[in-house]
């Protein structure tokens, strides 16, 4: 351990400033170079350790025939092969990629309006307001696997409370298994629609686990909106809708386009919640529960790897093009 | 710019009072102030509703729960405290063993906290305070690693410990979790370092302190508070995760934590529902009192007052 700490700041420090740079630094300035890097090394060895270095060999694992069973002849410069990209280029990986799609945008896109009204509503200060904010972060800091197993008993087709009361008040005259059904017919106004029940029950849950996130932001951003700014356009006699249109939107759009970036990466990568809630059944099978089944249940790391790697390129373009679209605007937030 | 014109043709003179009273400025604000409370109550409903649910059924006996499905009182008359008796008994004993779980995590939590904060106080000071080389292009591998789908990182991770036969020891969870909480703590240290005066370390500099000295004795007492509340925070994070815990401890029980233990018991049809249910509960509360309690403490601003002191 020692001798990365000495090894560490040297390096950098030299290979940067070299022979004419370093005498340009002040002793001062050389001694807050040592002292910052020695103070980070602990941090910088870890993660590279237990982040970076792993990442890199999922590449090279990607390439490689390793499975459970084989893991320890498994050389890092082993034969190198694409076999494993096979699984990737299957029509099992379409479909999971196409859900693991709809699963971020609607689950994005529900939980950010969801928490723009929570922030909207509790926006004037009230008794309890203080009590009623906090209690609105309770569903995303809560145990996943709490909330999870709560909902399947609600939502279960046997004793669960949602279909008792459907079948009591709402006339349903079976239950529905929400997080098992693949489709379902349904008839509105006379048309016939088939809807992703199992696919809609998950994004719900989505929805009401990470509103809160989108809540917290929001209402600090409308908290720093000048009243001001509300007041002239009352004046000038704006109506409630037209100064939220004109005037709360626009100051919050960069809060909004920041937030969907981060809810959306986060969704992309989710895996606990529809692991458990659906075990990707019904039709909810998102890229990071195939990646789990392909590691656990088949042992193929190999294949794992190469999923994984097809996910993170997918999404990292993803960002990289909304960055580059939309990147100005964030940069005002 | 029509707009405002359009909203105020109504209140013109030339129109009669009574007319006035209805404007669309006066609908909107008042169909707003009901929307409002409709949507507070609503909303309330929504969040709180699960945990309400997750406790009653941890207190009503299963026949009940079969017998009466949609019934959502407190069952004073039949409280039955047996579930939780259930699922803290060791298992030798009959029980589920949560008693033996709750060590695990609190142990694997706690570790991390310890571990976590020890490796990224330094850490964040160099990278608030001290102007080093390399500086920018950290926080961004910071930000990067925050970003990074865990799934990825889970399968070297997995196949590395597999390797060493370390798999199946809460260490390894313990060095997965401190690695992924370092960016995120790193991250809010720096914010809060930022946010205290230097003026007051120049000072003791002046006095003759080390800079290590510096660290300990001024800057760590002024980010007491970002400090509590990062380590409630790390810990939330560590008794919460499952994908590693899931990966890690599988195969052997005696090492599951609170989180894995409910996910593997409720796929058997052994234990009954309410006794999972009380296991929500006892996962579930130890997170419900500490976000309380650091919420708190997130709000207590400690540098406030001390330039002048």
């Amino acid at each position: 351990m020692s001798s990365v700490k000495k090894d560490v700041p040297a390096g950098p420090a030299a290979s940067a400033a070299g022979p004419r740079g370093r005498r340009m630094l002040s002793p001062m300035a050389r001694e807050e170079q040592r002292a910052g890097l020695t103070l980070l090394s602990p941090t910088l060895v870890l993660v590279l350790v237990m982040v970076v270095l792993p990442i890199l060999w999922t590449l090279l694992l990607a390439f490689q025939r390793v499975r459970i069973l084989n893991i320890r002849a498994a050389g890092i410069f082993g034969p190198y092969t694409v076999a494993n990209f096979d699984s990737v280029f299957s029509s099992s990986f379409f479909t999971s990629l196409g859900t693991t799609l709809a699963y971020s945008i609607f689950g994005t896109a529900g939980a950010i309006i969801l928490g723009l009204i929570a922030a909207l509503a509790l926006r004037k200060p009230f008794k309890g307001r203080t009590l009623i904010r906090a209690s609105m972060l309770i569903p995303y800091v809560s145990p996943i696997v709490a909330v999870t197993f709560t909902w399947t008993t609600m939502l279960d087709p046997q004793f669960g409370l949602i279909n008792y009361w459907g079948k009591q008040l709402l006339g349903w005259e079976e239950s529905i298994p929400f997080l098992s059904e693949r489709a379902r017919e349904v008839s509105f106004l006379g048309l016939n629609f088939e809807i992703p029940t199992a696919l809609i029950a998950v994004i719900v849950f989505e929805m009401w686990r990470s509103f809160p996130f989108a809540f917290l932001f929001l209402t600090a951003r409308i908290n720093a909106i000048p009243d001001s700014l509300e007041e002239a356009a009352r004046v000038d006699g704006a109506t409630p809708i037209q100064r939220f249109v004109h005037i709360i939107l626009p100051q919050l759009l960069p809060t909004i386009a920041m937030l969907s970036v981060l809810r959306f990466i986060w969704t992309f990568n989710s895996f606990d919640d529809i692991y458990l809630l659906t075990g990707g059944g019904g039709g909810t099978e998102v890229v990071a529960v195939t990646v789990f089944n392909f590691l656990t249940a088949r042992g193929d790391i190999g294949a794992a790897s190469a999923q994984a790697l097809v996910l993170a390129v997918i999404l990292g373009l993803m960002v990289g093009i909304y960055i580059k679209f939309f990147g100005k605007k964030e940069e005002v937030s | 710019m029509a707009v405002p014109v359009e909203t105020r043709r109504p209140a013109s003179p030339s129109r009669p009072p009574e007319g006035s009273r209805w404007t669309r400025d006066v609908i909107e604000t008042k169909v707003f102030g009901v929307l409002r409370w409709v949507v507070i109550v609503g909303l309330v409903l929504v969040t709180l509703f699960p945990f309400y649910y997750m406790f009653i059924l941890s207190l009503r006996p299963l026949d009940s729960l079969l017998r009466d499905p949609g019934s959502l009182a407190i069952p004073f008359g039949e409280l039955d405290w047996s579930s939780y008796r259930n699922i803290m008994t060791p298992q030798e004993d009959g029980g589920q063993g949560f008693l033996r779980f709750m060590g695990n995590s609190a142990m694997v939590a706690l570790g991390t906290v310890l571990i976590s904060l020890l490796v990224a106080i330094p850490g964040s000071y160099a990278i608030s305070r001290l102007n080093f080389f390399g500086r920018r292009q950290i926080s961004a591998l910071f930000l990067a690693v925050y970003l990074f789908p865990s799934i990825l990182l889970a399968i070297p991770l997995f196949t590395f410990f597999t390797r060493l036969g370390l798999r199946g020891q809460l260490v390894a969870l313990l060095i997965v979790y401190v690695a992924q909480v370092i960016p995120v703590t790193i991250y809010m240290l720096r914010n809060y370092f930022d946010t205290i005066p230097t003026s007051l370390e120049e000072a003791a500099a002046l006095d003759g302190c080390s800079r290590l000295g510096v660290l300990r004795r001024i800057s760590l007492p002024l980010a007491m508070p970002a400090i509590i509340s990062n380590g409630l925070f790390v810990f939330m994070i560590a008794w919460n995760e499952f994908l590693f815990a899931l990966l890690f401890l599988v195969n052997t029980r005696s090492n599951w934590t609170v989180s894995l233990g409910l996910s593997q018991l409720a796929g058997s049809i052994e234990v009954p529902t309410t006794v999972l249910m009380a296991g929500s509960v006892i996962l579930t509360l130890p997170i419900i009192i500490i976000f309380f309690a650091a919420e708190r403490l997130l709000t207590e601003g400690l540098t406030a007052g001390a330039e002048k002191g």
